[in-house]
């Protein structure tokens, strides 16, 4: 490496060595990055978090204890002694581009309350819309145990996003997943 | 001037969308708004520009057999870190951007740019050369996103200029208008580009 102007002749030894360094520099970078970030994103996750759940569930005081039921995640949430709902933090394999985490809050009678969209990884533009209130809120104050938890396509109560029926499904089977856990969980 | 002129060259004359046709993957994957085409286009470039750089510092030292490989793990590295430290320094950017940025590895803009350019240019001619061609992407990315948005939602940016309740061409939101958008789209530079020669 004397005569920098020069390109490296392409010798084993040579692939070889600047294929490992260039490798090697990469992978400190970005484990560098990784260990850098990673208190402010799990921050950020946390304070996410925190925000859908009071979004998903009536006005609460504290948080109860955490149950697992099947694949989801159950929190109570209480106002002074009495229950003011339930988050379920849920999950759908059934999505387009990988799993759909959602928060499904219930309220105390067992109606849905609100939903949060937690992590997609859906089409940007398409599937990604699952956030938008226009579908997400058609569960709003539904009773589970009246609304057809399925896109019309599918013989349900809920419109599709246009162009989007799988993320569509993955969702409301992510909320339907919910309602189940709930069920077992508030027994 | 040499400069200016590779900064240039990116927004027409080697248009990566509508002349040199690079890139196809996410130009019609991400186009169904103008935001998102934006979006796309403006994290393409950060990519770009730092991975011209690297690229073009570390030419001499990579052997010619090798190149590819070792082009590819510099883009991706960069991808990652760029990923990362957008997600614990500017959430809400990331919120609208996140999905976009792994997708920025399968440009071949990038890999392109690093073999046409950066592997036989100086530092900074290959940061211009990435700068015009990756606003030249999120210029026609973004011209390509408000068409189809225009036509199949009635907004652009977000704006709703067309009362929700009339039906709009919703072909032009789904796969098969990205390719009819682009041609039109293609076709229209190519006309303009033959009137100017004429």
């Amino acid at each position: 490496m004397s005569d920098k102007k020069k390109k490296l002749e392409s010798t084993f030894l040579n692939m070889f060595v600047v294929l490992l360094a260039i490798s090697l520099v990469s992978a400190l970078a970005i484990g560098f990055t990784y260990t850098k970030t990673k208190p402010a994103a799990d921050a950020i996750k946390q304070e996410n978090f925190e925000k859908a759940i009071k979004q998903v569930v009536p006005e609460f005081d504290k948080l109860g204890e955490k149950k697992e039921v099947d694949e989801c995640v159950l929190y109570t949430a209480y106002k002074g002694e009495e229950v003011a709902g339930t988050a379920v933090e849920t999950v759908s394999h059934k999505g387009f581009g990988g799993d759909v985490q959602l928060l499904v809050g219930f309220d105390a009678e067992g109606k849905i309350h609100n939903t949060a969209v937690l992590s997609i990884k859906e089409t940007p533009g398409l599937g990604s819309n699952m956030t938008n209130p226009k579908f997400k809120d058609q569960v709003n104050g539904k009773d589970p145990a009246e609304f057809k938890l399925s896109v019309k396509k599918d013989g349900g109560d809920v419109d599709a996003i246009t162009a989007a029926t799988i993320s569509s499904r993955a969702f409301l089977d992510a909320v339907g997943k919910a309602v189940e856990a709930y069920k077992k969980g508030s027994n | 001037m040499r400069v200016w002129n590779e900064f240039i060259k990116g927004f027409i004359k080697e248009n990566p969308t509508f002349v040199l046709l690079l890139g196809m993957c996410p130009t019609l994957g991400t186009t169904t708004s103008a935001i998102n085409g934006m979006s796309m286009g403006l994290a393409a470039t950060v990519v770009l520009i730092c991975s011209n750089a690297v690229i073009s510092l570390l030419k001499n030292v990579i052997p010619d057999k090798v190149r590819i490989p070792g082009f590819i793990v510099v883009i991706a590295s960069f991808v990652t870190v760029v990923d990362l430290s957008m997600q614990a320094y500017l959430p809400d950017l990331y919120e609208t951007l996140g999905l976009f940025i792994p997708l920025i590895v399968v440009n071949c803009i990038i890999l392109g740019r690093a073999e046409a350019f950066a592997s036989k240019n100086g530092v900074l001619l290959s940061i211009a050369d990435g700068l015009g061609i990756g606003l030249g992407f999120t210029m026609s990315l973004t011209i390509l996103g408000s068409v189809r948005e225009i036509l199949g939602n009635g907004s652009v940016f977000g704006f709703q200029f067309i009362p929700e309740n009339i039906d709009k061409v919703l072909l032009f939101i789904m796969p098969p208008g990205a390719f009819i958008a682009l041609g039109f789209l293609i076709a229209l530079v190519n006309h303009i580009k033959n009137r100017k020669a004429a």
